[in-house]
């Protein structure tokens, strides 16, 4: 097998990793608002709740949440097995949105009450506060965590492949069965160079966001 | 009458008692003073006036209308508290002003909402005459409401450029309030403020966050605001202006009003232990 032939097979897994990302942030980043919320609410019952569930994921490992979300709902329930992907896709957006949601939380918290009681006395409702005013200040205020948070996530796509979700680093195994190491070391370069594209955009949006100081 | 009436008002927090019961009368166009050692209850009482907290006890009456009143159990929506606050300016201490926004924007921004409710009334109107009225096409709906909002914010342009001129920052109507010094942003407050019109501006200390040397252009803002006849309620630790700018002084101490009267009533003849107390500790600070 040549390198070309071993790279379009490692790029096939790529995709897979690419996907399980992309999915996962596009459904994490607003539910873990609504979480966020959730563990700030006034409702005590809600907000105990809320903080359960994110101790309960935060304090498990990933691969564990993957395995049971895939075999448990089967072997409680006698529910049909979740196609394979889905059922990544289903731990992984609510692992990170729990991370995500404390990322929020700690943004929203840092909001001065000035910046609320001057929306109020200007007869803001509290969704213009939040829209308008507190959301942007917010965001400028975690992109340093998100990124980090985000840039884990990359390299955590690899846990898919415990319930066999082929994705780079399963392709990359594979090969070693024809006594191939090396693919396995190449897919380090994939890796680098998907977090070094997300480092530039985090930058750039750090570097948009610098207009104002507070 | 007065114009606005303040009665009995009480405010605790807790155990802690703030305000123990408050009675204040202002003329339209009267400027008053507020003064008194921290901890007396001025902010507090503030804040009950703009709506932040609500008074445990008492009653507050604008114009005739009753804005609160404790023995009314009525729980007021958010819409009917949001008018309320409207009669209300309120000037921080720590400006507030919104850090992502530039000067222009701090000040319109507020407007610019309270139009989007306009343009939304004035289109059910619209409609509703249309019922009746069949030369209201849908077009020409449309034309008017468009109409309607350009010329809205047109005008709160207009006004947010005049209010800058007023505050002497007309060449800093692009900048942002990193970019300003802290007597500048305090102005941009008041302008903010002032952009909704509001019946009574009142000012929580508005030099007390600012270098000695910032203090001055802000007073003359709110002196140049007394001229326009507004009324207004300051609490101040700026004594000398409190004096010359105020119609009324109030002392405030451990959460009643100690004595009030005519500023040289207050500064220059004053009856209670802890007004001569307190001033002769101000004018010892300022000595020095």
């Amino acid at each position: 097998m040549d390198f070309i032939t071993i790279t379009l097979k490692l790029l096939q897994g790529f995709l897979t990793t690419c996907e399980i990302f992309a999915l996962t942030l596009v459904s994490a980043l607003p539910l873990g608002l609504l979480i966020a919320f959730g563990s700030m609410s006034k409702f005590k019952p809600l907000k105990i709740f809320v903080r359960c569930i994110v101790w309960i994921i935060r304090g498990t490992p990933l691969m564990l949440q993957v395995i049971i979300i895939y075999y448990v709902p089967g072997l409680l329930f006698h529910l049909p097995l979740l196609p394979r992907f889905i059922a990544v896709l289903v731990a992984f957006s609510i692992n990170y949105a729990c991370y995500f949601s404390e990322i929020y939380r700690s943004g929203i918290e840092a909001i001065p009450k000035g910046q609320y009681e001057a929306g109020k006395v200007l007869g803001m409702t509290k969704t213009q506060i939040f829209f308008k005013i507190i959301i942007l200040q917010v965001i400028k205020n975690i992109i340093p965590p998100m990124s980090n948070e985000i840039i884990t996530l990359v390299k955590d796509t690899s846990l898919a492949r415990v319930i066999m979700v082929a994705e780079i680093l399963k392709y990359a195994e594979d090969f070693t069965a024809y006594g191939l190491i090396w693919p396995l070391f190449y897919t380090g370069i994939f890796y680098l160079l998907f977090v070094g594209i997300l480092t530039l955009v985090f930058g750039w949006l750090e570097k948009k966001l610098s207009y104002y100081k507070v | 009458m007065s114009y606005l009436k303040i009665e009995n008002f009480n405010k605790s927090f807790g155990n802690t008692q703030v305000l123990k019961g408050i009675d204040i009368d202002l003329n339209q166009g009267e400027v008053v003073s507020i003064i008194g050692s921290s901890g007396s209850g001025k902010t507090t009482l503030l804040r009950c006036i703009n709506f932040l907290e609500t008074p445990s006890d008492g009653k507050m009456t604008l114009d005739g209308q009753v804005l609160y009143d404790s023995k009314i159990e009525v729980k007021d929506n958010e819409k009917v508290l949001r008018e309320k606050r409207l009669n209300f300016g309120l000037v921080f201490q720590s400006f507030n002003l919104f850090p992502q926004y530039n000067v222009l924007q701090n000040i319109t921004i507020a407007p610019l909402l309270l139009l989007k409710d306009d343009v939304k009334n004035y289109k059910k109107q619209l409609k509703e005459q249309a019922k009746t009225d069949a030369s209201l096409t849908r077009a020409e709906i449309k034309k008017k409401i468009l109409e309607f909002k350009e010329n809205g914010k047109k005008s709160i342009n207009e006004e947010a450029v005049s209010l800058l001129k007023k505050i002497d920052l007309s060449e800093k109507i692009n900048a942002y309030p990193c970019e300003l010094s802290g007597g500048q942003c305090q102005r941009v407050a008041i302008a903010r403020a002032l952009a909704l019109k509001p019946k009574i501006l009142c000012f929580d200390e508005p030099t007390s966050a600012l270098d000695p040397e910032l203090t001055g252009e802000v007073l003359k803002v709110i002196r140049s605001l007394k001229e326009d006849n507004r009324t207004m309620i300051i609490v101040t630790h700026e004594m000398g202006f409190a004096k010359n700018v105020s119609d009324k002084i109030i002392f405030m101490a451990d959460g009643v009003v100690e004595e009030q009267g005519t500023p040289k009533e207050v500064m220059e003849n004053p009856k209670s232990e802890k007004l001569i107390h307190f001033l002769s500790n101000v004018s010892e600070k300022d000595g020095e």
